[in-house]
């Protein structure tokens, strides 16, 4: 246990672990102390001065972000002393500042904007023409609006100790200073760049691909995994539209702190793409029929009886529950073999600052939990091949969420019944008894498995598209027929009953997840291991 | 007289030799007695030496006035890192060139009290950082440590004692703020020249990370006379609380600006009528700035009334600083000037901390709006409250600087700002 230090900030007792600074400390109850500079995932160089705090006994005002605590040392976040040195501060920054909310990506969360709403002062006294730097394409998906700078140097410092990569630097001094790309290589070729758009306090980093899509108060958070590999960063999904307009990182400090990677974050236009799959098809030789999801589920299970042993090929791209339930499907209607396919990298992309994370060289999310429920791995590194087996089955083939691209219009024509659950449409479905539509991730709830076996909960972004419903939803309720357990009603029930089929699920309670993520039972061996 | 004035109120200690080229030459140096004391300072031990500079009563000549030896014991005894101890000379103040007169006429005697320094707090190294437009400074002080590195004065094994020491001469690259400490440990590293968050303190974390101590050219030029004939003899001149002798580097309008060593507690008007020959053309005088631009100005009353000691300046609201005194007569346009100095600061702010960075630069603006007549009395309000603003706020004290010549003007010489703008407002140019 760490040395504890008492003291009182704003009039409340503190008790912090020794070397915790003034800034930390006041988060504990509750007060964020305005700063630009510092962050916590960096060095803190104090050079904003705008997190200076009144510490009684102090000859100066202190930076709350660089001094440590000390027993019995009381401190004042809000006194008229504290409040008019951030008002002096927050003024100096609009002596050159553009003031061009109206156009600015960042309006609505900018930290510029909130805290001269808040403390700064009515009316500025600033009657000099303003500085001007203009903008300049820093490469990569960033464009500087120097004018908007606020000069706390946190991209600077995320490029040079996070990334290790130093492509950016303040030239010139006083205010002249600016952050500047070293001569004309910018930041093409990094693999972490879109994290300073991020850190950036104000609207001086704005995204390209974002660039005047949306307002900020118009888009809604959700929290999500990311999809793009199997490090399983936690984000935010930015929607407006029924559509996926951003990803943004999600603090988790045990994987991906404040970070994600430049593929990751661009890797979302697959999940707006449209042409969906709306209602249950029932095909025959004469063509498809769209039938209400009662009718196709009884027309499946009529198709199955008798049918012979079941191939499935599942996805690392679905959720644990929607795996869950297919293994007790597959399992309900006499037992088979389930593979997958997935996409690998040749090498992981680490994050130096932050070891632990990393786009991995899995490009999938979920295959973790496909090994869990016994499915293995085929085909290959580009997610073809290796289906000749199922293709030409003559029993029951189940396709769940692999679009089968690299398929042609032969597959599963052998099959005594062939049912393909999907988002989109496929040529290789064109034999297809039954084709469902099933929603995405970002369009339910449920869980993922990532590579250290950290199994962590995404939420509802999007809704669904006509009558697409979860895969688990579906597969439960079809298993739940076949005499496998009840039907679960929630993707919370879907994890529940994957306890009791997988062993190292078992024990494990959704709330347990939260939004932090847990750790799967270590004791259990994967599949395949 | 000998080099561009001297005065009998003189007492040349540091000073003795300037105007004297052979002194530079290590040989005559030699035969002058130098280098004696850093034998001496062997003999003694580091303990001594820091007890004896303690006992002078030194005080840090870079503007501070911190006490020497205080600081020198502040270096840690047994941190098994290597010491540094870092000689500043990077001497840019508006209003100051002692130190480059150090250099220029005595080099030897800066690189004897560097080395008895580095001993005293157990480096091996020392750093000479020296401001890069001092190009014959530069010149005279590199060859000067080449012949002491020749002559066994710098090196191993120096006189035979078993000490090493060894000394290298840093050129900085043209940056006001590379003169704080710690902007120039920084610089030295390959960094950029920006002052550092203290704590740490250099004693603690200076130069590569290292226990360091930084001292003025000034202070370590008569750390070769304190050891040689004792803290007492120091304390001989100057005033109990300030004592030694100081280099004023005097300059402005009066009829012989130069460098004069007085004892400290000198009274500033006698150092402007006698030792400085009175005000140029007889006029009347206006206004002294006496420690260098980033001190209050005082006017002609409180000039009457100070003496020039670290304490008797504090006492008239203004500091000693680095003893450049700046004279100004009753035609000196003090709006200008403050322009002028605050121009200077904004130029030169490293831009780390927005009240320095941004304030600055606007209180630049305004001042200039001022003078050019197209300021108003609300300019003035504005100017004191952000400058107000700009004191005790950032890493380093330079915002400071910009703070203090515009808050004293404004108070004493509010008139002239105001006649700058009633004149704007006649011709209709506000």
């Amino acid at each position: 246990m760490a040395e504890m230090v008492n003291l009182t900030i704003d009039g409340h007792e503190v008790s912090v672990p020794k070397g915790t600074t003034i800034l930390e400390a006041a988060k504990t109850i509750g007060t964020e102390v305005p700063h630009y500079c510092y962050h916590p995932g960096m060095s803190s160089p104090a050079m904003c001065r705008l997190c200076l705090v009144d510490v009684e006994g102090a000859p100066k005002p202190m930076p709350g972000c660089v001094t440590t605590v000390m027993d019995g040392q009381v401190v004042h976040t809000q006194s008229e002393q504290a409040l008019k040195n951030r008002r002096g501060v927050l003024e100096f920054y609009l002596v050159n500042h553009p003031l061009d909310c109206p156009i600015c990506d960042m309006s609505g969360e900018c930290n510029l904007q909130d805290y001269v709403h808040a403390e700064g002062r009515e009316h500025g006294r600033g009657r000099e023409p303003k500085r001007i730097f203009g903008r300049d394409d820093f490469g990569g998906d960033v464009l500087f609006y120097g004018d908007r700078c606020v000069m706390c140097t946190r991209c600077v410092r995320f490029m040079s100790e996070v990334e290790q990569d130093h492509r950016l630097t303040v030239v010139e001094r006083g205010n002249r200073s600016v952050i500047d790309t070293f001569f004309e290589e910018g930041l093409d070729g990094t693999h972490w760049h879109g994290n300073i758009v991020d850190i950036c306090p104000v609207g001086a980093l704005v995204s390209k691909d974002f660039l005047h899509k949306a307002r900020a108060w118009d888009l809604t958070h959700s929290s999500s995994i990311c999809t793009s590999c199997s490090q399983g960063c936690n984000i935010d999904l930015h929607t407006r539209d029924n559509l996926v307009q951003r990803i943004k990182p999600r603090e988790n400090l045990d994987v991906n702190a404040w970070w994600i990677c430049d593929y990751g974050r661009h890797n979302y236009e697959w999940i707006n793409r449209g042409g969906r799959l709306e209602a249950p098809l029932v095909r025959s030789d004469d063509g498809s029929r769209a039938m209400g999801w009662g009718d196709a589920l009884r027309a499946l299970l009529e198709k199955a009886e008798g049918a012979g042993a079941v191939k499935a090929v599942a996805s690392p791209m679905s959720s644990n529950e929607d795996l869950g339930a297919l293994q007790a499907l597959v399992n309900a209607l006499g037992g088979g073999e389930i593979v997958y396919r997935s996409s690998r990298a040749e090498d992981e992309v680490p994050l130096k600052g932050f070891p632990g994370l990393a786009r991995r060289a899995d490009l999938t999310p979920n295959a973790t939990g496909a090994e869990l429920v016994g499915a293995s791995r085929v085909g290959g590194d580009d997610a073809t091949g290796g289906l000749e087996g199922v293709a030409s089955h003559d029993g029951i083939v189940i396709v769940l969420n692999d679009a089968l691209a690299d398929q042609d219009e032969g597959f599963g024509s052998t099959a005594a019944l062939f049912v393909y659950m999907g988002t989109h449409d496929s040529a290789a479905a064109r034999r297809a008894d039954l084709v469902l539509p099933i929603s995405t991730h970002a369009e339910g709830e449920g869980t993922f498995t990532n590579h250290e076996r950290r199994v962590q909960r995404f939420s509802k972004a999007l809704d669904a598209p006509g009558m697409a419903r979860p895969a688990w939803l579906v597969l439960g309720a079809l298993a739940a027929e076949k005499g496998s357990g009840s039907a679960p009603r929630s993707a919370a029930e879907a994890f529940g009953a994957l306890g009791g089929a997988v062993p190292a699920f078992a024990g494990i309670s959704w709330d347990d997840v939260g939004t932090r993520g847990a750790l799967l039972n270590e004791s259990v061996s994967v599949t395949g291991d | 007289m000998a080099y561009p004035y001297v005065s009998d109120h003189e007492v040349r200690v540091l000073s003795k030799h300037f105007g004297d080229p052979t002194q530079r030459r290590v040989d005559t140096y030699v035969e002058r007695g130098g280098y004696s004391a850093l034998k001496k300072a062997f003999d003694m031990g580091p303990e001594k030496v820091i007890d004896e500079v303690k006992a002078s009563g030194l005080r840090g000549r870079g503007g501070a006035g911190f006490p020497t030896g205080v600081k020198w014991s502040f270096m840690p005894k047994e941190s098994g890192k290597p010491h540094y101890l870092l000689c500043n000379a990077d001497e840019s103040e508006p209003g100051t060139f002692k130190d480059r007169e150090l250099i220029r006429w005595d080099p030897h005697q800066l690189i004897e009290g560097c080395l008895i320094g580095a001993y005293a707090i157990g480096a091996k190294h020392v750093y000479i950082y020296c401001r890069g437009e001092f190009f014959e400074a530069n010149s005279i002080l590199a060859r000067a440590v080449e012949d002491a590195y020749e002559k066994g004065y710098i090196g191993k094994d120096i006189m035979g004692s078993g000490n090493d020491l060894d000394l290298t001469v840093h050129q900085g690259a043209g940056a006001y703020i590379c003169g704080e400490e710690t902007g120039l440990m920084n610089s030295l590293e390959g960094r950029r020249g920006q002052p550092r968050v203290k704590p740490p303190f250099p004693a603690a974390v200076g130069a590569f990370g290292m226990p360091s101590t930084i001292n003025n050219v000034e202070t370590l030029a008569a750390v070769p006379h304190i050891v040689a004939n004792g803290g007492d003899w120091y304390r001989g001149f100057g005033t109990e609380k300030s004592p030694g002798t100081k280099l004023f580097c005097v300059s402005g309008h009066v009829n012989r600006p130069g460098n004069y060593e007085l004892p400290l507690g000198f009274p500033l008007m006698t150092l402007i009528e006698e030792v400085c020959g009175g005000m140029r053309d007889g006029n009347a005088l206006k206004a002294v700035i006496p420690g260098g631009s980033s001190v209050p100005i005082i006017n002609a009353e409180e000039a009457g009334r100070c003496t020039l000691d670290y304490e008797g300046c504090v006492d008239v609201g203004t500091m000693l600083g680095c003893a450049s005194v700046i004279v100004m007569d009753e035609t000196a346009d003090v709006v200008k000037q403050v322009r002028r100095m605050v121009d200077f600061y904004a130029h030169e702010s490293c831009g780390q901390c927005t009240p320095c960075r941004e304030g600055s630069a606007w209180t630049a603006q305004i001042l200039k709006r001022i003078e050019d007549g197209r300021g108003t009395e609300e300019d003035l309000d504005t100017l004191m409250e952000m400058t107000e603003q700009m004191v005790g706020t950032t890493i380093c004290v330079l915002s400071d600087s910009v703070a203090a010549p515009v808050q004293s003007s404004i108070e004493k010489f509010r008139d002239e700002y105001l006649a700058l703008i009633r004149r704007g407002e006649r011709v209709g140019a506000a």
